[in-house]
């Protein structure tokens, strides 16, 4: 039996190995992709993320455990940086993972950020892709919001959380990194620290003060994900949000903006990927930009160039 | 894309002595692996659902406590009920040479004692991982 | 001591040496530096140490700040004890074997237990199973701790257990034991290793989380001081952190803070600090590095002295004394060539004796490989003995005092310590560097860097990464049979069916309502003991009111 004939079966080793190809680019992962896709229900994802030492993994630990006692059927994906000096990554949150009931099938995969921008959120959306046909009907996403690349998957997910804590003034950082504007839930864990309170009702305070794009009301929900208190709050904010995009329609729509930027993506791939074996192969691109630094040419003559060239099959 | 080489580190049994396989998992990353450690005190079942969920090429276990000749043969019977049987199980800790050479024989592929240094587990890793056969057809 | 004439001398002098020496070779090795990664200089001079602070500084034998030795006569009054950490298999065995080291020369009895027992799980727990006896002896109930003590008089014989989380049970079965051999509880001497904050930072065998746990403490701590007066109630240990990979200024600053939590949680829990101070005490590492360690030793008592007295308020000269027990460095010892594990052991006892040790342990030479074997434990406390008997240490106190290298050394690693002090209480506690992982993290980069320094053999271990050979372990290891798990779960079985279970499910749920209340779970838990509750059911009373701690990711 092929991979995919034993992931049709259900087997758990062929979707681990399956999204094993996926993550690589292996061959033929584009058309195992494309039959995945097909059989696709429209998982919900839900994305976590916030600074190191928020409680991310112990809230994902507790979630989860709350959604498999629902009978839903969880998939969690944990994102950590990868080294840009050595290529490796600690995969550590599953360590935090270990109050799920093992008997509920809840698929648990570590995934390293690998580097290249774009690529990550790029894998992250195509093993969603495999674990939705597996037959999943939930995601957790975890990653740490440090930067573009993990804002672009958190922004691909259907529930933005945001998790802060007390400790050293979260919120101010929050608001400058973007995270102000694409979360939809907001949690200030280790609520029972000093400050706790205060933190809630600043992030309630700047919510309040910026231009609202839609009706939702973004809530703040202190949790303490250690001692599992109000995680049950937490989750009926989410499932309330989720109730929200669709009653208005705008999970759809989402959807279909994200669809779109996955359709205008792949094209771009298959394009790049073209050009970069025909046109620009060897060391076309090297050679102009020495001239380039000579004096001889610049950017935009050169890039109009190079097209022109490529458009003629050159 | 190169394909990384991914390892699942873990105590199992009741063991808290983590000063080692800690040293070997900052060592793997900084040669390039994905490490993923699951802590102290795994059971077999866990140590081996992670190892599948995280299609690794290896599972390394640390055991200093004696209690080597239960958990290796459990965790290796988990792997091949489970469809495992391609992984790698190798490890080390406080396993005397005769108890080295009946493991291996049941199917661990290697042992390390203490002593031995991160650069050879790594180049052992690297060849053993690049030998594993990976003949699934995918469609 | 400020003679002008002399140091103008002494500098032109020492400026002139330290630039002839260039002339000559200096590069024998890559780097010259203590086993903690420290640089150490060419020469040390009467520069590095200031004659008119030894008043200050260093004082007098028995005399604040006891930097030189907590008694006035040392070793010339009291030799340490020679106390050797021991437990296997079944309790019938350790007996054996405590009384073959009590006729070898032994001076107090030192219990390891086993995994399942430092844990809090009884021998038929699943969690158990291939771990019963292999790392110490296996108790599951009273009826255990009467074996291992058979033929024992408790109240001629002081007794030393490491156990953590679950100390209090194993410190009520000791009473117990005591009561039926008509000892009475005033009676008992020994120490209980009880510190269970270095567990979340090195040795990691916990149970519940930390503030139940400190709470467990302080209830002990309270109970001892009305019921067992002569026990030491906690063994603050720098031990296991240093066995983590942590430096020896790490090992002396984790500890001492530790200590320092201890002390806080016993005043913040309304009880006298000249009344529990006295009886805590404290267990470190001798590492390889022989002058660091003397330095570390002697710093110890100098900055335990000073807070004690002046940051706690403590008025009773007992509280400032600190107390320590010493064990050689199991982490130094090598599988290659065992036998050099005996050289290793008597340069590293000789290093905790010359630091003033009140009780040491040497480990045996065949211990990388299994539990050592009758003849090498006893070749550990002949190590022992021959330091003290054969050469000459013990005649005068603390002879590295003014050593230029060692008073320098001594100097630097308190300043070391006092840093890491304000780090710690700048990020809020030890309570709160364990959550943030901080303590974790500063000893796992540090045993990182160690390895890479093997590695790159800029320190050279014998028989490991240079004089390397391809013998065979030719050494007897001593093994532990499956007939030992066998026993301890029938004799456990015997115990379950002929005891009262009505009173044991009783003083079972007695102890879970004290400890959701704030009755002293100490007595709550000896009633238990009594009636031959087993570990794992006492464990499990507490567990539900208590919780179950998970470690935070460390990387």
């Amino acid at each position: 039996m092929t991979l995919y004939e034993q992931f049709l079966e259900g087997s758990v080793v062929a979707l681990s190995k399956i999204i094993s190809h996926i993550e690589d680019n292996r061959d033929g992962y584009r058309e195992l992709l494309a039959r995945l896709y097909r059989r696709t229900s429209g998982i919900y994802r839900i994305g976590l993320t916030g600074p190191p030492g928020s409680g991310k993994s112990s809230l994902v630990n507790r979630l989860a455990t709350l959604l498999a006692g629902q009978n839903r059927k969880v998939a969690i994906v944990c994102i950590d940086p990868t080294s840009p000096f050595t290529g490796g990554a600690l995969l550590g949150d599953r360590l935090r993972m270990q109050d799920i009931p093992p008997d509920k099938g809840v698929y648990i995969r570590s995934m390293g950020s690998r580097g290249s921008s774009g690529g990550l959120a790029l894998a992250t959306s195509n093993v969603t892709v495999a674990l939705d046909a597996f037959g999943f009907d939930t995601l957790i996403i975890e990653t740490v919001g440090v930067g573009q690349m993990e804002l672009d998957i958190i922004d691909a997910c259907d529930t933005v959380v945001v998790a802060l804590v007390p400790e050293s003034g979260d919120a101010i950082q929050a608001l400058k990194a973007g995270l102000m504007e694409i979360s939809n839930v907001f949690v200030v864990n280790k609520a029972d620290r000093m400050g706790a309170d205060q933190m809630v009702y600043d992030i309630q305070s700047a919510l309040e003060m910026r231009v609202q794009p839609s009706d939702w009301e973004v809530p703040v929900v202190p949790t303490q994900a250690i001692n599992n208190k109000n995680i049950d709050r937490l989750l009926e904010e989410i499932q309330n949000h989720r109730a929200y995009l669709e009653a208005s329609g705008r999970l759809k729509a989402n959807r279909r903006q994200q669809l779109k930027h996955k359709v205008e993506q792949e094209i771009q791939r298959l394009v790049q990927g073209d050009i970069n074996a025909t046109t620009l192969a060897g060391a076309i691109l090297d050679d102009v930009v020495a001239d380039i630094m000579k004096g001889e040419d610049d950017p935009y003559s050169a890039g109009k160039r190079l097209y022109e060239r490529y458009k003629l099959g050159s | 894309m190169s394909e990384k080489i991914r390892v699942l580190l873990a105590k199992p049994g009741l063991d808290g002595h983590d000063r080692g396989i800690k040293v070997i998992a900052a060592a793997f990353r900084d040669a390039g692996f994905e490490v993923i450690y699951t802590g102290l005190r795994q059971t077999p079942e866990q140590i081996v659902t992670a190892a599948i969920q995280e299609d690794v090429d290896a599972v390394g276990v640390s055991i200093l406590s004696g209690a080597h000749m239960t958990l290796f043969p459990a965790i290796l019977k988990l792997l091949r009920d489970q469809g495992g049987r391609d992984i790698l199980l190798f490890g080390g800790g406080i396993i005397p040479d005769e108890d080295i050479v009946a493991l291996e024989k049941m199917g661990v592929a290697k042992l390390f004692t203490p002593g031995a240094a991160t650069t050879v587990i790594i180049e052992w890793l690297k060849q053993a991982a690049a030998a594993r056969t990976k003949d699934d057809k995918l469609l | 001591m400020s003679d002008k004439p002399f140091w103008e001398e002494y500098e032109k002098r020492r400026r002139k040496w330290d630039s002839d020496k260039e002339k000559y070779s200096q590069g024998s090795r890559p780097r010259f530096m203590t086993v903690s990664g420290d640089d150490v200089g060419i020469l040390y001079g009467p520069d590095g140490f200031d004659q008119s602070k030894y008043l200050d500084k260093l004082g007098f034998p028995g005399e604040f700040p006891y930097t030189r030795g907590i008694h006035h006569t040392m070793y010339r009054g009291r030799l340490w004890t020679m106390r050797q950490f021991s437990g296997m298999g079944t309790p019938a065995q350790t007996n054996q074997r405590y009384h073959l080291l009590l006729n070898g020369g032994q001076t107090g009895l030192s219990v390891a237990f086993d995994l399942p027992t430092l844990m809090g799980y009884d021998s038929d727990h699943e969690r158990s199973r291939g771990e019963i006896g292999n790392c110490g002896v296996a108790v599951d109930t009273l009826a255990d701790m009467e074996t291992i003590f058979k033929g024992i008089d408790l109240a001629k014989i002081s007794t030393s257990m490491t156990i953590n989380a679950p100390a209090s049970i194993l410190l009520a079965m000791y009473i117990a034991v005591g009561e039926k051999q008509g000892v009475p509880s005033h009676g008992l001497t020994g120490t209980l290793q009880n510190d269970i904050l270095k567990e979340y930072i090195a040795q990691k065998e916990w149970i519940f989380p930390p503030e139940p746990s400190i709470r467990l403490i302080t209830d002990l701590m309270a109970f001892c001081a009305d019921h067992v007066p002569k026990w030491n109630t906690i063994s603050i240990s720098g031990y296991h952190i240093r066995e983590a990979g942590a430096t020896a200024a790490q090992e002396l600053a984790f500890t001492l803070a530790d200590g320092f939590t201890y002390v806080e949680a016993g005043i913040k829990a309304g009880q006298d600090v000249d009344v529990f101070a006295p009886r805590l005490s404290f267990f470190f590492n001798a590492h390889q590095d022989f002058f660091e360690e003397i330095a570390k030793y002697r710093a110890a008592r100098r900055i335990w002295a000073r807070r004690m007295r002046d940051k706690y308020g403590a008025k009773d000269e007992r509280s400032w004394l600190l107390r320590f027990h010493t064990q050689t460095a199991g982490c130094s010892l090598t599988a290659q060539q065992p036998e050099n594990n005996l050289m290793r052991t008597a340069f590293e006892a000789l290093s905790g004796v010359l630091g003033g040790t009140q009780s040491l342990h040497t480990n045996s030479m065949d211990e990388t490989l299994a539990l050592p074997s009758d003849k090498a434990v006893l070749l550990a406390l002949r190590t022992q003995q021959i330091i003290m008997h054969e050469t000459g240490v013990v005649n005068t106190i603390d002879p590295l005092a003014g050593s230029y290298f060692v008073e320098n050394l001594t100097d630097k690693i308190e300043a070391e310590a006092e840093a890491y002090f304000d780090e710690i209480d700048r990020r809020g506690g030890v309570l709160k560097c364990i959550e943030e992982g901080y303590l974790q993290r500063e000893i796992a980069k540090s045993a990182y860097r160690y390895q890479q320094e093997i590695e790159r053999k800029e320190r050279i271990i014998v028989g490991v990464n240079d004089y390397v050979t391809d013998e065979k372990i030719e050494i007897p290891l001593l093994r532990i049979d499956e007939s030992v798990a066998r026993e301890q779960v029938a004799s456990l079985n015997r115990i379950r069916k002929s005891r009262d279970n009505d009173k044991v499910a009783r003083t079972l749920a007695d102890l879970t309502s004290c400890a959701k209340g704030d009755g002293n779970t100490m007595k709550a838990i000896l009633d238990c003991v009594r009636v031959y509750a087993t570990e794992g059911e006492i464990v499990d009373a507490l567990r539900p009111v208590f919780g179950e701690y998970t470690e935070p990711p460390i990387f």
